[in-house]
């Protein structure tokens, strides 16, 4: 049995009368979709917001970044991996930089505490900075006044130095501060440059704190020979980041002769990850947030089984006529099928709305990062998707009933 | 056209049997009007529902137009309903919340012809309330008309789609006496124009509008005969 164009646009005419003739009733009823559907597309909405944020701040850090620490393997005793062992070797670096093609920059990056001093001031908690010019292009940070290091400052060990802007208020250098000297551990250092201030503001940077920069080689110098390195790089490309951590990983592994199986004792860090993670976890907030959604429309459904139950035997008699007048069982079955649909969708329509609603309510919340929350299509999509099977799922019993409905004993009942 | 032969019904009440009919013959002819009169309970409704193919029968044969509907699935059945038989009720059957001529256009909705515009399906609808005479009724709701009127559709609706067979269960019976003539001419001009009528009635005058008697007892045939001949043994009796 086909049923025809017409009979489709006869079956939702009538459900759409039927909704608007019980109207009170059909809000009631899918009161339970209306809610479900609203809070999983505020929730969605919110986790869009945050993930936007989240991104953003993470792009201006700079995704294809990597970040190269020792690391002791996890519960491994220490006598079987000394400090030395695992600490990195500037040669190291040197062999990372050869062997990585995947790497527009890299730099070691050593820290030394010594007290920092002008003529005017002396400081001390300024981080000193070991770095190879590399670094940069690696933290995306230019020199704004002055000049980079040099072969001749990193081979020669020269005392010349980097500041940024607080450094230079600090310690009350004059303006310009290029071509002044300060001390550094009671070591005359020439500044020959002005770093740009820092940008991203996480993780504890900001703008305000003062830094100094020194060559790596002159680092060293001033270093205990225990000291402490750590290696920032840049991938060609966030596409190439993940490569890039494969190649250093693999350098590093060969380097240090580390077997097959064993583990590594350095740790590489790609910002990319980070994203991977943070989405991963926003994946699975969603899941839940499904989940919730999940039970919301079983209740909503159960809702709209019940009235279209009741919708089926207020309206026997008409079921019985329009049998007797050729309607098949299938017809039958769909017109209800679709009238719990259309029930359905409408309520899945309320409740987007609802939810971008609250999204516009969430981007006002002063001081949370929701600034960009909004619904996102897919979930509308998603929303009305399953809106309509909850109306097919719901719809089918009370469906099935009315269309093997007798049409004899339809047409007497009262 | 109809050919019934050997027909009955059995009713399943609990541990009870109910023998609606018991062997019914009927040959029904085309252009023929019948009435099928008889008492109350003596199966004259269960005889119609199961020639209009709103039921079947427990044992017999049934040929409509030379199908054998007694075989046929519940689909097969809704199309021979939608096509072939044109069914009135007595408490009239319309959908309150449609006009007259949404109500006599709702078998097209379950018909097999798709390519209906919108144009042809209410000029047919037209044609069908112009032949009950109810053209100026068109836009009225069924609370809008008279039970009179509310029949008239009924008719229009069952005749849309150009039944075998127009079929009517005491059609009248909720009607007052003025008003049921007014229907039944309208039943006999239709028959004029060449439609097979059957009429259950309890009404002897209603009866005379038809050409042939059909009297039912306990269900069996008791007698099926001419107007004329039933009348004469009416009078006799
Ligand atoms: N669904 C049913 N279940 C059980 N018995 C039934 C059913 N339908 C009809 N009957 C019985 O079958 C017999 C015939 O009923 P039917 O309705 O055909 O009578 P009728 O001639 O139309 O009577 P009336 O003139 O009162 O309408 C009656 O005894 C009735 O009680
Ligand atoms: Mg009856």
């Amino acid at each position: 049995m086909i049923l025809t164009p017409y009979f489709y646009l006869q079956a939702i005419k009538l459900a759409l009368s039927q909704i608007w003739a019980n109207r009170r009733r059909s809000v009631l009823t899918s009161l339970g979709i209306i809610v479900g559907v609203a809070s999983t597309t505020a929730v969605i909405a919110a986790l869009t917001g945050l993930k936007a944020n989240v991104l953003k701040e993470f792009e201006s850090f700079g995704a294809n970044r990597i970040f190269v620490f020792p690391d002791r393997p996890d519960n491994a005793p220490r006598n079987k991996y000394p400090r030395e062992k695992i600490r990195i070797k500037p040669w190291e670096v040197k062999e990372l930089q050869e062997s990585c093609p995947s790497l527009r920059a890299i730099t070691p990056v050593t820290e030394i505490g010594l007290t920092v001093a002008s003529e005017e001031r002396e400081l001390d908690g300024i981080s000193i900075v070991g770095i190879w010019p590399d670094w940069h292009e690696a933290e995306n940070r230019r020199v704004i006044d002055g000049r980079v290091f040099n072969q001749i400052d990193e081979r020669d060990q020269r005392q010349v130095c980097l500041l940024n802007q607080a450094a230079i208020d600090a310690l009350r250098l004059p303006e310009e501060g290029v071509g002044s000297h300060i001390l550094l551990g009671g070591r005359r250092f020439l500044v020959v440059g002005i770093v740009e201030t820092v940008q991203a503001r996480m993780f504890g940077m900001d703008g305000s704190t003062g830094e100094v920069f020194v060559p790596f080689s002159t680092a060293l110098k001033l270093q205990p020979p225990e000291f402490f390195l750590r290696v920032v790089a840049l991938a060609r490309s966030a596409e190439v980041s993940e490569e890039a951590r494969a190649e250093i990983q693999r350098t590093m592994r060969r380097i240090r002769g580390i077997q097959p199986g064993d583990p590594d004792t350095f740790q590489v860090e790609v910002i990319d990850r980070y994203i991977e993670q943070f989405k991963t976890m926003a994946t699975g907030i969603t899941a839940v947030a499904g989940g919730i959604v999940g039970i919301s429309l079983l209740v909503g459904g159960i809702g709209i089984m019940n009235i279209m139950l009741v919708s089926v035997s207020e309206r026997t008699r008409e079921i019985g006529l329009r049998k007797a007048v050729g309607a098949t069982p299938s017809a039958i079955m769909m017109q209800f099928l679709l009238e719990a649909v259309v029930l359905c969708l409408f309520g899945g329509l309320i409740g987007v709305l609802g939810g971008k609603v609250a999204a516009i309510g969430l981007t006002f919340i002063p001081g949370a990062p929701l600034k960009h929350a909004d619904v996102p299509l897919w979930a509308v999509g998603v929303s009305f998707a399953f809106s309509a099977i909850v109306g097919v799922a719901f719809g089918f019993f009370p469906a099935l009933k009315a269309s093997r409905l007798d049409p004899i004993e339809a047409l007497r009942h009262e | 056209m109809i050919r019934i032969e050997g027909l009955r019904k059995v009713y399943r009440v609990g541990e009870e049997k109910i023998h609606a009919l018991r062997g019914v013959n009927l040959h029904i002819g085309d252009n023929e009007m019948v009435a099928v009169m008889g008492a109350s309970g003596s199966g004259k409704s269960t005889l119609m529902n199961i020639i209009g193919c709103l039921d079947r029968p427990s044992d017999g044969t049934y040929f409509l137009d030379g199908q054998a509907v007694a075989k046929m699935s519940p689909n097969e059945l809704a199309l021979v309903r939608n096509e072939k038989i044109g069914f009135v009720f007595q408490s009239f059957e319309l959908l309150a919340r449609q006009t007259a001529l949404e109500n006599v256009e709702l078998p097209l909705i379950y018909s097999r012809e798709a390519g209906l515009t919108a144009a042809e399906r209410t000029r047919r609808a037209l044609e069908a309330l112009e032949r009950v005479h109810l053209t100026d009724r068109v836009t009225h709701r069924p609370n809008q008309l008279s039970g009179g009127q509310r029949q008239r559709v009924a008719i229009a609706r069952a005749i849309l789609n150009k039944p075998s067979i127009l079929m009517a269960d005491e059609p009248t019976g909720n009607l007052d006496s003025v008003t049921s003539h007014e229907i039944m001419e309208i039943f006999k001009g239709l028959h004029r124009d060449g439609q097979t009528v059957l009429v259950v009635t309890h009404e002897n005058d209603i009866a005379a509008y038809c050409q042939r008697v059909v009297r039912l007892r306990d269900g069996h045939v008791l007698s099926d005969l001419s107007i004329a001949e039933d009348m004469a043994g009416r009078k006799a009796g």
